[in-house]
């Protein structure tokens, strides 16, 4: 099981100070929250990407390149990468380069993203936005799989003899989690691949996400990926938390309430009543996230919205603390000693390189000579024997 | 107990009638005309041997779940009861106070919040009150729009009612007329046709319906697409 935080990247006015961080402040503070997640003994650390003010996150693999950097335990990964307006083998590049300079470290998780403008800005259709994620990824997923990709969809240019460098680290693919929040096709994609499914939670009651993570379990195992309990399942999160939960109520109740998305709507204890957000003492967040694994079985990541809504860094830095050094190890040790021997562990390069090498050395691929085109002939590498390479289960 | 119209099975707690009140002082004069319409179909139906189970939704027990609603599209708990007793509803009164030549703000959102296909095949009368009889073609011209856009079937009567409305017997008239035309309908087992029989040629998305909406055709072109296949119409190349 993964804990971790995952950041909109809004930049968002503090509404008890009055003051809106500059974009570099803002920047600057993410780093040092992502630090502070591997410091206290998280797992992951996972950011949006959004192509307007007022967030920041426009290019996340630089980002995520710069924190895995500076941290030494953490998996760096996204949520979500727009798998409609950015060409996919951009991702694949991308990421495959941040997979390396992280050393495994990072996965990807991909989504739709919801900004109808985004689309023309990348010269996307919004209404076709579904079938652009579903042929997208079918594209992605070759990329890391194949030396050599001939390619032709219905919405970029066909590719011919193609090879997406650098291939992935230990020519293990990264591993995917697609996101979404109430779209059958999504969740059908990621069990067909048997991807992971990551559901957002944060804004709707939990039977709403129940019902696609079942329908993904039930595919999942129709796929032949193993049984519905090995299915590989994220959830959001969303807390507040001081020793005292009058105080975490009194604290986090003006953020709350300009928050973006559900500001000036519900009330807090409404929402808390409807939603996964706590707002409260650490035992009060342990006790509701494990209301999660009751209503959902063993799942693998938990990752919490911790850094919203303009809250101030010196803030989140402290909850991060409280989350990190009296949440998560308890949450630890409970879900362990629930967790069905069935289920499947959290996917990391290490494990997937494991599964699929067993005891044997990773392949390394090495180009050959420059031939001038990747067009005639078969793999560019030296080991072109085996151009094809096949995903790993996880078990 | 069996329709008399074509022998169709209705529910054996008879029809289930929901009023929907937009009124907001109490005693309200749109609750009290669409009690009266709700009574009159009622008592229309004991003449034929029929029973009708009338239950209400007053908006302004809603009105902070609404506004919460439009911002932040989470239904609260008494939001989520009004949406379970309207998918189960046989057929509506919807009653409006007219403001501003318009119905009211917070009835016009309550049906903004419901998922398009919630109400489907519904028959529904509109109802609206008003302080001026300037404000009387607001029914027909507004509130129909809106129930044709969420697909129910509207009576041909709507029943307006100004104040000086509520001192003639004409108002008695229409009620009569509007709440035989509710009976009617109820005994044609239309929305139970609509829903058993041609349900899936409206469109619906995965949750819709108040949350009832969850089958998953498999079988689509982008089912084909999410499963490593091509979208392509066939034929194209």
């Amino acid at each position: 099981m993964q804990f971790g935080i995952f950041s909109v990247s809004d930049i968002t006015r503090d509404p008890v100070s009055g003051e809106t961080p500059s974009e570099a402040e803002r920047i600057d503070a993410i780093i040092k929250i992502a630090q502070k997640t591997d410091e206290v003994g998280m797992d992951v650390f996972a950011i949006g990407e959004h192509h307007n003010p007022p967030f920041f996150s426009s290019s996340p693999s630089t980002l995520l390149a710069a924190i895995a950097a500076t941290t030494r335990r953490l998996l760096v990964t996204t949520a979500t990468t727009l798998i409609t307006t950015n060409d996919p083998v951009r991702i694949a590049e991308e990421y495959a380069m941040l997979q390396h300079v992280s050393q495994g470290r990072m996965d990807l998780m991909i989504g739709r993203g919801n900004t109808a403008p985004v689309y023309p800005w990348f010269g996307a259709d919004i209404r076709q936005g579904l079938p652009l994620a579903l042929e997208n990824y079918n594209l992605l997923h070759r990329l890391w799989r194949e030396d050599v990709v001939d390619w032709e969809g219905q919405f970029r240019t066909a590719l011919q003899g193609f090879t997406s460098t650098p291939r992935p680290l230990d020519d293990v693919p990264p591993f995917v989690w697609h996101g979404s929040i109430r779209t059958p096709e999504i969740a059908e994609q990621a069990a067909f691949y048997g991807n992971g499914f990551f559901a957002n939670h944060i804004f709707w009651p939990t039977a709403h996400s129940l019902r696609l993570i079942e329908f993904y379990r039930q595919r999942f195992e129709h796929y032949g990926h193993g049984t519905r309990k090995q299915a590989i399942v994220g959830l959001g999160g969303q807390a507040y938390i001081a020793k005292r939960s009058q105080d975490a109520i009194r604290e986090f109740r003006p953020y709350f309430d300009e928050a973006p998305v559900y500001g000036h709507g519900p009330s807090l204890e409404d929402f808390s009543q409807m939603t996964p957000l706590t707002v409260g003492s650490p035992q009060e967040v342990i006790d509701k996230t494990l209301t999660f694994h009751d209503t959902f079985g063993d799942y693998q990541r938990q990752l919490f919205l911790m850094d919203h809504a303009g809250l101030p860094l010196k803030t989140v830095l402290n909850q991060l603390d409280l989350l990190g050094e009296e949440v998560v190890p308890v949450l630890r040790k409970e879900l362990e000693s629930r967790r069905d021997p069935e289920s499947a562990p959290a996917p990391t390069h290490e494990g997937l390189v494991r599964s699929k090498y067993g005891d044997q050395p990773a392949r390394q691929p090495r180009p050959n000579a420059n031939r001038g085109d990747n067009v005639t002939g078969g793999s560019p590498y030296q080991d072109s024997e085996n151009a094809t390479a096949s995903y790993p289960d996880l078990v | 107990m069996t329709n008399p119209i074509d022998g169709t099975e209705t529910p054996a707690t008879g029809f289930r009638l929901v009023v929907v009140s937009g009124g907001t002082s109490d005693p309200s004069s749109t609750r009290l005309l669409a009690d009266r319409i709700a009574e009159r179909t009622a008592r229309l139906a004991g003449e034929r041997a029929e029973q009708v189970h009338v239950s209400t939704i007053d908006l302004r027990d809603l009105a902070a779940e609404i506004s919460s609603a439009l911002v932040s599209q989470l239904l609260g708990p008494k939001l989520t009861r009004a949406v379970a007793t309207l998918r189960e509803a046989d057929g509506i009164i919807a009653s409006a106070p007219v403001y501003k030549a318009a119905p009211s703000g917070l009835f016009s959102s309550f049906f903004h919040v419901l998922d398009n296909d919630l109400l489907i095949g519904k028959p529904v009368i509109l109802a609206a009150t008003a302080g001026t009889a300037r404000h009387a073609l607001v029914v027909d011209n507004e509130m129909r729009a809106l129930f044709a856009y969420l697909r129910t079937l509207t009576a041909p009567t709507a029943v307006f009612a100004a104040s000086e409305d509520w001192n003639s017997g004409e108002l008695g008239a229409r009620i009569g007329r509007a709440a035989f035309e509710m009976l009617v309908l109820l005994e044609s087992g239309f929305s139970h046709k609509i829903e058993n029989e041609s349900w899936q040629r409206y469109q619906h998305e995965y949750g819709s319906a108040g949350g009832t909406e969850l089958g998953i055709d498999l079988g689509t072109d982008l089912m084909r697409l999410a499963t490593g296949g091509s979208a392509r119409p066939t034929g194209s190349s």
